[in-house]
């Protein structure tokens, strides 16, 4: 059981979160070709690693927030709020860990 | 290869069955092949067999990263139907289904196939007239499917509790499908293909590509670079990561299904029984262990560890259909990473790359298909053009809006 920092309400089960997918995706301009509409709808990076992503507290405050998440491991680096930049990996690790973590 | 029958069963004991030969050879790679498949499930055990078998390439090798029946196609609830709504599945999964019904003779291998029925139950009024839609689409596409009432459906289940939290009223029957083996089809495979002088290569880990413009020449690997005139990637839930190599996305999120067997018991349940709204199915294995399957754990992981929360979910509404079962101990719980199309249907054939092939997007249903999907992709690989049964299944129907969403119209994906 994954547990999930909510920026408004804190560290809840991952039962209280759906998970929305990729962050940072944006939609393209309406008059982009079937090539480029499709990727956007529908290909996606699916990292196996460090991975920004979309939660919503669903069960709880229904606020949409991004995580960064490593997907092989489940351990989360950090959230941030929807619409900020994607943290840096390295500073989120060291945050996280202090700067031995960051070398692993 | 020598052939398994009674009577070499009965040689065997004179000699208190030390002689078996191994059900195939662990080479060394060699520096060049026709055909490289990359994955070594059933899926790629399969291509290579049919490969070999049907199109006479047999210089192919396939590379596994792990061991045979280490990922998914050791996994997974063993479970084979045709049961879907829209026609080209249903052509597609009935042609692997009817390849299962002669897969033991074929390969000469017991896959234990048991045709038992798949039984899904409804609910609610509303789903069971959604159910009986799709059992008669089903029909109409000339594949086997009968509605059941509760009374019906009682008699087949004796155990199963109608009256629970969510009442059962209806359900629909598929009587061919069933389970086999799951161990038994990879080793069935593998044998089959070594035997054909297909190469199967374990712990080779595939680490990157070498191409011209538009042709992948090679695959570097932890034993060296393989020279390969075609490529085919069927690697489940890490297919993303593989296509990342050449510079191909893919429409795929990879997620963690979970499994689980109970202790064993006599036999008590003769069929698969599915509870799409409730989520779970169970089926008994021949060892007596009721196999428990349930949802995915709907967000992106490769760790082949699903949460406790999905667990609970999948054995509260186990017990709620057989309180009986509630006295049983779980032996077993085990997850793999399913690569999950938007549209729940599998990916299937060419690639924008020349001589790149792919079979993925399988999700949690690929066992089902492992006889078709590598037939199928055989052919498209030795033909450069799509089988008949696979063309509405490319990559490109993405491109072009023409998915076949199986998820929306069967009602639970797969």
């Amino acid at each position: 059981m994954m547990q999930i920092s909510c920026p408004l309400c804190g560290v809840r089960d991952e039962t209280e979160f759906q998970y929305g997918g990729e962050a940072h995706l944006t939609r393209p301009a309406l008059d982009v070709d079937d090539v480029q509409w499709a990727d956007y709808l529908y290909f996606r990076n699916n990292l196996k690693g460090i991975h920004a992503e979309r939660w919503c507290h669903a069960l709880g405050c229904r606020l949409w927030f991004n995580a960064l998440r490593n997907t092989a491991t489940h351990e989360i680096l950090t959230v941030y709020p929807a619409g900020a930049p994607r943290p840096i990996v390295s500073e989120a690790l060291n945050e996280l860990h202090g700067t031995e973590g960051a070398k692993r | 290869m020598p052939r398994y029958s009674a009577l070499a069963l009965i040689r065997h004991a004179f000699g208190a069955h030390h002689q078996w030969a191994p059900l195939w050879r662990s080479p060394t790679p060699k520096p060049s092949y026709d055909v490289v498949v990359v994955g070594g499930g059933g899926h790629g055990l399969a291509t290579a067999y049919y490969l070999a078998k049907n199109h006479g390439v047999s210089n192919v090798a396939v590379l596994e990263k792990g061991w045979l029946g280490g990922g998914n196609s050791g996994r997974n609830t063993q479970v084979t139907r045709s049961n879907y709504f829209y026609p080209v599945s249903t052509r597609f999964f009935d042609h692997s289904l009817r390849l299962y019904e002669n897969l033991g003779r074929e390969l000469n291998f017991n896959v234990m196939l048991s045709q038992r029925g798949v039984l899904n139950v409804a609910c609610s009024t509303h789903e069971l007239e959604m159910m009986r839609r799709w059992a008669n689409a089903i029909y109409l596409n000339g594949v086997d499917a009968e509605t059941l009432t509760p009374a019906e459906i009682q008699r087949r289940i004796p155990r199963i509790n109608l009256n629970g939290r969510h009442p059962i009223v209806g359900g629909f029957i598929q009587p061919r499908a069933g389970i086999s083996r799951h161990d038994a089809v990879n080793w069935a495979f593998a044998r089959a293909c070594d035997s054909l002088g297909v190469d199967i290569i374990q712990g080779c880990h595939v680490q990157g590509f070498t191409r011209s413009a538009s042709r992948i020449t090679g695959v570097q690997t932890n034993q060296g670079t393989i020279h390969a005139g075609k490529v085919a990637l069927v690697a489940a839930g890490h297919s993303s990561e593989l296509a990342r190599l050449v510079g191909l996305r893919l429409p795929l999120t990879s997620m963690t299904l979970q499994a689980m067997v109970t202790e064993p018991i006599k036999p008590i349940l003769d069929t698969v029984l599915v509870s799409p709204s409730v989520h779970v199915y169970v089926s008994q294995s021949d060892r007596g262990e009721l196999v428990i399957g349930g949802g995915a754990d709907v967000y992106h992981s490769y760790m082949q560890r699903g949460s406790l929360a999905t667990l609970e979910a999948t054995i509260a509404a186990l017990v709620e259909l057989f309180p009986s079962f509630s006295r049983l101990r779980v032996m077993r719980q085990w997850g793999g990473t399913v690569d999950i199309s938007p549209d729940t249907s599998p990916i299937l054939g060419k690639t924008p790359i020349d001589n790149l092939y792919l079979s993925c997007g399988w999700g949690t249903g690929g066992y089902k298909a492992i006889p078709a999907g590598g037939d199928t992709l055989s052919y498209t690989i030795v033909h450069d053009t799509p089988h008949p049964l696979i063309r509405a299944f490319s990559l490109e129907r993405f491109t072009r809006g023409a998915l076949v969403d199986e998820g929306a119209a069967a009602g639970v994906a797969h």
